[in-house]
């Protein structure tokens, strides 16, 4: 089951690059997304039984969580990219579509692999299958921006390997055989060599950091969701960095099953706080549309690593904030892109009523908008209040202030951007747009499922959400 | 077999030295492509004729000495450029540093919580200084190529290490990770044609545009 869930979109991928049908191509890969929700939602209806331990691959609550939010939203970009690429027919499917199916492929290995080493490989492929993604648009910017994503991720993601090694250092000599399997690092964690397995971590922190894009490793974000398609942001700032903070979280396990939690809560508090209060500042008077999703999300990667790093409740807040961050990132990359499409920029400087334009995506911007900066009624609302609730009980009132500034500089910085793209009157070249069904149907539904989650969050994903951070609170 | 493997190292920190001190892309690429190759011989060396360290040994022989160099020299053919132009820092100067950075690597070794059987041996000490002259590489380099190579140095290094760990990667993940560092640099490759097409060079000083 596992294995077809990885290896089908790789077949698919195949069969989309030597199809000759540009149409054909594009509802394949729709076809292969819904294909992959079902599975996954059958794993999630009816869970395997438990992996023998020593296993590659397999499930646990962590991974089922990010297993189902890529899932979803990869279903939903797929859809939108049926018309997507119809628009943009003179650009050609043909690298497109099958790049975009091996990341699903790559992203779904990571998340269910079981193997540190197999994980390594799985973000690696990520990268280099997200690369073309990136690289669509053909232009210099997209360039500029390619080559940045592909250098600073493959140095970042070739330290993570140095950390994985460090980690297997620490094991040698315990057993006759090392292991990078993640049972039995658990199993030997408090045999583990202390300097090696420190060493290690933080070197897994930097590199599946620079992936996740936390700060002072986040430089390539900007650029890269900036210069992607709309629809490849909604994947990279809702599914990789979800997987990368997977990768990151694993790390987290190994030093708790260590009895090290406590260092390795401080570093990822550090990263976080430093990201939340990095994107806060650039995200005020940020001209460039996406440029300042590509900050949000940097900072919402920091509201998870303080949760994770807090502990108790604000674990359970950040689970929830990785369903509700990646879903609302969603709905916000593909109606930026219909509003860059259709203003044929996304700078202030030409993007104004958006509301009089594109009455559904600009509205629909707004109230991601809204969603993301935690207003009530929407998802990301309860989850941050859950976390802050995590900061007080836990008795951190320095961390509880400078989330709190950060957030409201972020919500000031980013509402002054959005309400001057959304409002007033558009400018000269007044282009009535039009918004196709299936081009706002899927950021549509991803709002809703983000006010669904604001308002109700059903039983089985409240038991998966706690199951989760339970694996992570863990004491072995 | 034990003074093979510290020959094969040796030569590994030499090569370090000619890619740092020379400005001439083409000996650069065959340089890390020879360093490749090197090393592809220390599983062998290191833990004798298995069936593990032979696979992992003519596979990595394949691609970091003979696939990616040529990938490299490729790109580099296409792009006509012959020379680095004008690393930040100059190519004594690195040099001076390069060595500043190995000594320092062999010092710390000798302070690291070693197994016995890695004490004073020259596997710790190649791996560090490898990584941080691939770094270096990384930092002071401009040309989009020198950049590569020293991602490729920086890889190996890590290589270096990970043969101490013998059976710790199964061979299906070390033929993985080798797969995903070609069909990386073979996406590097292109997207450096790309930046030659649009540019007309690989000064990665020119990709400045975005900011903010």
């Amino acid at each position: 089951m596992l294995a077809v869930l990885v290896g089908l979109p790789l077949l698919l991928a195949v069969v989309s690059a030597v199809m000759p049908w540009h149409s054909a191509r594009s509802w394949l890969l729709a076809t292969a997304g819904l294909v992959h929700v079902v599975l996954a939602g059958m794993l999630v209806v009816h869970p395997l039984r438990a992996a023998p331990p020593g296993a590659w691959v397999g499930l646990d609550p962590l991974s089922t969580l990010v297993l189902l939010v890529t899932s979803l939203l990869f279903l939903g970009c797929a859809v939108y990219a049926v018309p997507y690429l119809e628009l943009r027919r003179e650009r050609g499917n043909r690298m497109i579509v099958p790049a975009l199916l091996v990341f699903l492929s790559a992203m779904t290995l990571a998340v269910i692999s079981r193997h540190m080493g197999v994980l390594w490989f799985a973000v690696e492929s990520t990268t280099i299958a997200s690369a073309p993604l990136i690289y669509y648009n053909r232009n210099a910017l997209s360039i500029e921006a390619t080559w940045k994503y592909l250098l600073l991720c493959s140095v970042g993601i070739a330290l993570a390997m140095l950390g994985i090694m460090f980690i297997g250092y620490s094991a040698l000599g315990l057993e006759s055989r090392v292991s990078l399997q993640l049972d039995d690092l658990l199993r030997l964690g408090p045999q583990l060599s202390r300097p090696w397995l420190h060493t290690g971590f933080v070197f897994l922190l930097v590199g599946f950091g620079a992936k996740v894009g936390l700060a002072p490793l986040h430089s390539w974000k900007p650029d890269a969701y900036g210069e992607a398609p709309g629809l490849v942001g909604a994947l990279l700032s809702g599914g990789l960095t979800s997987v990368a903070f997977l990768a990151v979280l694993r790390s987290m396990q190994i030093m708790n099953a260590a009895g090290d939690v406590q260092m390795a809560r401080q570093a990822l508090l550090g990263l976080g706080l430093l990201s939340l209060v990095l994107a806060s500042v650039f995200m005020v008077r940020q001209p460039d549309l996406k440029r300042m999703l590509a900050y949000s999300s940097v900072e919402h990667m920091g509201i998870l690593a303080i949760g994770v790093a807090i502990g108790g409740l604000a674990t359970f807040g950040a689970m929830l904030h990785l369903v509700n961050n990646a879903l609302t990132k969603g709905c916000l990359f593909m109606t930026a892109g219909n509003i860059q499409r259709t203003f044929a920029s996304k700078h202030l400087s030409s993007v104004q009523g958006a509301l009089t334009v594109l009455p559904v995506s600009g509205a629909l911007f707004l109230a991601g908008f809204l969603a993301i900066t935690g207003a009530p009624p929407f998802g990301p609302f309860l989850s941050e209040f859950t976390i802050l609730r995590g900061i007080v009980q836990a008795g951190h009132p320095v961390v509880l202030a400078v989330v709190l500034a950060a957030l409201a500089t972020v919500f000031v910085g980013m509402g002054a951007t959005v309400l001057a793209a959304t409002q007033g009157t558009p400018g000269e070249p007044a282009v009535r747009g039009q918004d196709s069904f299936l081009l706002v149907a899927p950021p549509l539904v991803m709002l809703l499922a983000v006010l669904m989650l604001g308002i109700y969050i059903p039983p089985p994903l409240r038991d998966l959400l706690q199951a989760a951070a339970d694996l992570l609170e863990a004491k072995p | 077999m034990y003074d093979l493997t510290n020959l094969l190292l040796i030569s590994v920190i030499l090569i370090n030295f000619f890619t740092l001190g020379s400005s001439r892309l083409g000996s650069c690429v065959r340089a890390v492509a020879a360093q490749g190759a090197l090393l592809a011989l220390i599983p062998l060396a290191a833990h004798g004729w298995t069936r593990h360290t032979l696979i992992l040994g003519v596979g990595a022989f394949a691609l970091k000495g003979v696939l990616i160099p040529w990938v490299l020299m490729r790109a580099l053919r296409q792009v006509r450029m012959r020379r680095e132009s004008g690393p930040l820092i100059g190519y004594i100067p690195t040099m001076v540093l390069g060595a500043i950075i190995t000594s320092a690597a062999f010092i710390f070794a000798d302070f690291l919580p070693l197994q016995p059987e890695h004490r004073g041996g020259l596997f710790i000490p190649t791996s560090l200084a490898t990584l941080f002259v691939g770094f270096l590489l990384l930092m002071t380099r401009r040309e989009a190529i020198s950049q590569v190579l020293g991602y490729l140095v920086l890889e190996n290094g890590i290589f270096v290490f990970g043969t101490l760990l013998a059976e710790a990667m199964p061979l299906m993940v070390e033929a993985g990770v080798l797969l995903d560092l070609l069909v990386g640099v073979f996406i590097m490759g292109i997207v450096m044609e790309q930046i030659n097409r649009e540019f007309s060079t690989l000064n990665t000083e020119r990709l400045s545009a975005l900011k903010g």
